[in-house]
């Protein structure tokens, strides 16, 4: 069985929860395995996270080096090529790290490649069993990977739940010496913050949120007269603020903002991970979608099967004559 | 600049419900409509944008069959000034690795300053401009979401992290860069558009024409294959209403009240 390793994205000091969840995706690879946690980084920061980490993996490599201190990807994976033994197996989280990262690794160390791992269903001879999602989670894929030659596998965030285990009292090897010096032909100047808009999505207790089902720009102003009638906000998916048809402050989602409501109101949004993943709190979840398929209807609490351009006007007049009659 | 721009034909999921075929091992692909993969649209909006400002121009190269030049042509009557295919039938059922591989082949044929690719296609993939990248040694960025061109030797381009927030970095040409959608706002092509460039030719290369060693890609060269499709069930899913539009509207408001909503 080749060894498997979990790269370890971390933050400030402290390891991203990817650090669990990969443990739980080595153990669906071979139940008895003991994966080794592998992270790159620098300063006293770094000899923390490297810390954390022993009360979880029985062996961490760390690999400590000025040029690391911003994770750049093309610098990690230099470094990794020269510490990883042949044929591993390489777990990274799939978020924009990782996506950076595991294609190329893959083929500086020769092997497959899988992204955006959901389930994995264990061995078969020197295939990997593994479930992946298509047509932004319209329907789900078996996928077989062959890794005689070792394997880059990303796993999607939150996708594998911990297991339970008691902690373990793990060591830590330097690896840095291995990397030897490293230079990369993108460098890192600077982060940006997101710009604040004029509403402020996370404040708000309903949430008429809106998707690609809105079609055109002018409709949006649908969901802007729902809203005000039932004193809410209005949120959007990734395709409406592509579109430019709302701001990117209003985007629910791994790549906008994370958003904790009573209530809300899925409006022509089909429901991929990306944006489910920004609705936090377990609020009370309604779809309307003419898409009786959207995978929105997995994850929703009630779902109704309609045409929203239609749906939204009608259901702003109920409100808005209940409002006068109250 | 000289601009490769790689972008592929997939059945539109903002068009299609993706549904399984009978025998449940593929997705329906009878009428199903096709278009350009949505993030390589922005990728070849965002290189005819950066040739407007610097000159230069810009390749749009696909692997695929005949079929595929629908998208090659779409692009052109973007402003795009060369489309071209890759095909043989000896790259059918090439995983990333394989469809990196063909490309690599390609862009040592030519000269290019920069290449995009779409973040993603419908596979949600997200690794063959990584790929490529490794396999050319040039420096890569993915969830690239602004790009400016510094000089003839790099770029100052930023990438979608998370939060919405944006990584800033240099990046030194001749670059991979994968192009997240919403960079930019990708004009509208025409029905009249797409005429002008009906005959426009198509130049097609074989494996043999780029030297691929056929066992390398296709169905023989790919580690990773897809078994089959299923739909999964995730959690219990949601109670549907299924009364008429009104009484739906009426459910839907006492719920939202009942949830704590209305005030």
């Amino acid at each position: 069985m080749a060894r498997i390793f979990a790269y370890i994205i971390h933050k400030a000091g402290v390891a991203d929860d990817c650090a669990v969840e990969l443990i739980a995706a080595a153990k669906k690879i071979d139940a008895a395995a003991s994966p080794t946690a592998i992270v790159t980084g620098w300063g006293a920061d770094f000899d923390a996270v490297c810390d954390s980490l022993r009360t979880s993996y029985a062996e961490t490599w760390k690999i400590s080096n000025e040029a690391l201190a911003y994770p750049n990807a093309e610098l990690i994976r230099k470094a990794l090529v020269k510490v990883l033994p042949p044929e591993s197996i390489v777990l990274v989280a799939h978020e924009h790290l990782g996506i950076d990262l595991a294609p190329g690794l893959s083929i500086k160390t020769n092997a497959s490649f899988v992204s955006d791992v959901l389930a994995i269903d264990g061995l078969d001879g020197t295939d990997l069993r593994v479930v992946r999602q298509e047509f932004g989670g319209q329907v789900s894929a078996h996928v077989r990977c062959d890794i005689s030659s070792g394997a880059v596998v990303t796993v999607r965030p939150g996708a594998f739940k911990p297991v339970e285990s008691a902690p373990v009292s793990g060591i830590v090897v330097d690896k840095s010496t291995d990397a030897g010096e490293l230079t990369a032909g993108r460098r890192y100047l600077e982060t940006i913050a997101a710009e604040a808009g004029d509403v402020d999505i996370t404040k708000h207790s309903i949430l008429v949120s809106i998707g690609r089902g809105i079609q055109e720009k002018d409709n949006v102003a649908l969901a802007h007269e729902l809203a005000e009638a039932l004193g809410a906000a209005v949120s959007c998916s990734r395709p409406v603020v592509d579109a430019k048809w709302l701001e990117k402050s209003r985007q629910v989602g791994s790549s906008g903002k994370t958003v904790k409501p009573k209530v809300y109101l899925a409006c022509g949004i089909s429901g991929s991970f990306q944006h489910l993943a920004g609705i936090k709190g377990n609020p009370f979840l309604i779809a309307i979608n003419k898409n009786p398929r959207a995978p929105i209807f997995q994850v929703a609490d009630v779902g109704i099967v309609d045409d929203i351009l239609e749906f939204l006007p009608e259901l702003t007049n109920k409100v808005r004559e209940m409002r006068r009659a109250a | 600049m000289e601009i490769l721009v790689c972008a592929r034909r997939v059945p539109d999921t903002s068009e299609n419900e993706i549904q399984l075929n009978r025998a449940g091992n593929d997705i329906e692909r009878d009428d199903l409509v096709y278009s350009i993969n949505e993030a390589d649209n922005y990728a070849v909006e965002e290189a005819l944008q950066i040739i407007a400002r610097v000159g230069g121009s810009v390749t749009v190269v696909t692997v695929g069959t005949e079929d595929d030049e629908e998208i090659l042509r779409r692009e052109m009557a973007m402003g795009a000034s060369h489309g071209v295919l890759l095909s043989d039938d000896a790259f059918y059922g090439s995983d990333g690795r394989g469809i990196a591989t063909i490309l690599k082949a390609f862009v040592q044929r030519g000269k290019y300053d920069m290449i995009l690719t779409g973040v993603q296609a419908e596979d949600g993939g997200t690794q063959v401009g990584g790929m490529l990248a490794a396999m050319l040694d040039y420096p890569f960025a993915s969830l690239v979401n602004s790009i400016e061109v510094h000089d003839s030797k790099k770029l100052k381009v930023s990438r979608e992290i998370a939060g919405g927030n944006k990584e800033v970095s240099e990046i030194d040409l001749p670059c991979v860069l994968s192009i997240q959608t919403g960079i930019n706002e990708p004009r509208y092509v025409g029905m009249r558009g797409i005429r002008q460039v009906a005959s426009a030719p198509i130049p097609t290369h074989a494996a043999s024409a780029l030297g691929i060693d056929p066992a390398t890609v296709g169905e023989t060269g790919a580690k990773v294959k897809r078994v089959d499709y299923f739909v999964p069930v995730l959690g219990k899913g949601a109670e549907m209403l299924q009364g008429s539009r009104e009484e739906n509207i009426d459910k839907l408001i006492e719920l939202v009240a009942a949830k704590g909503g209305l005030k």
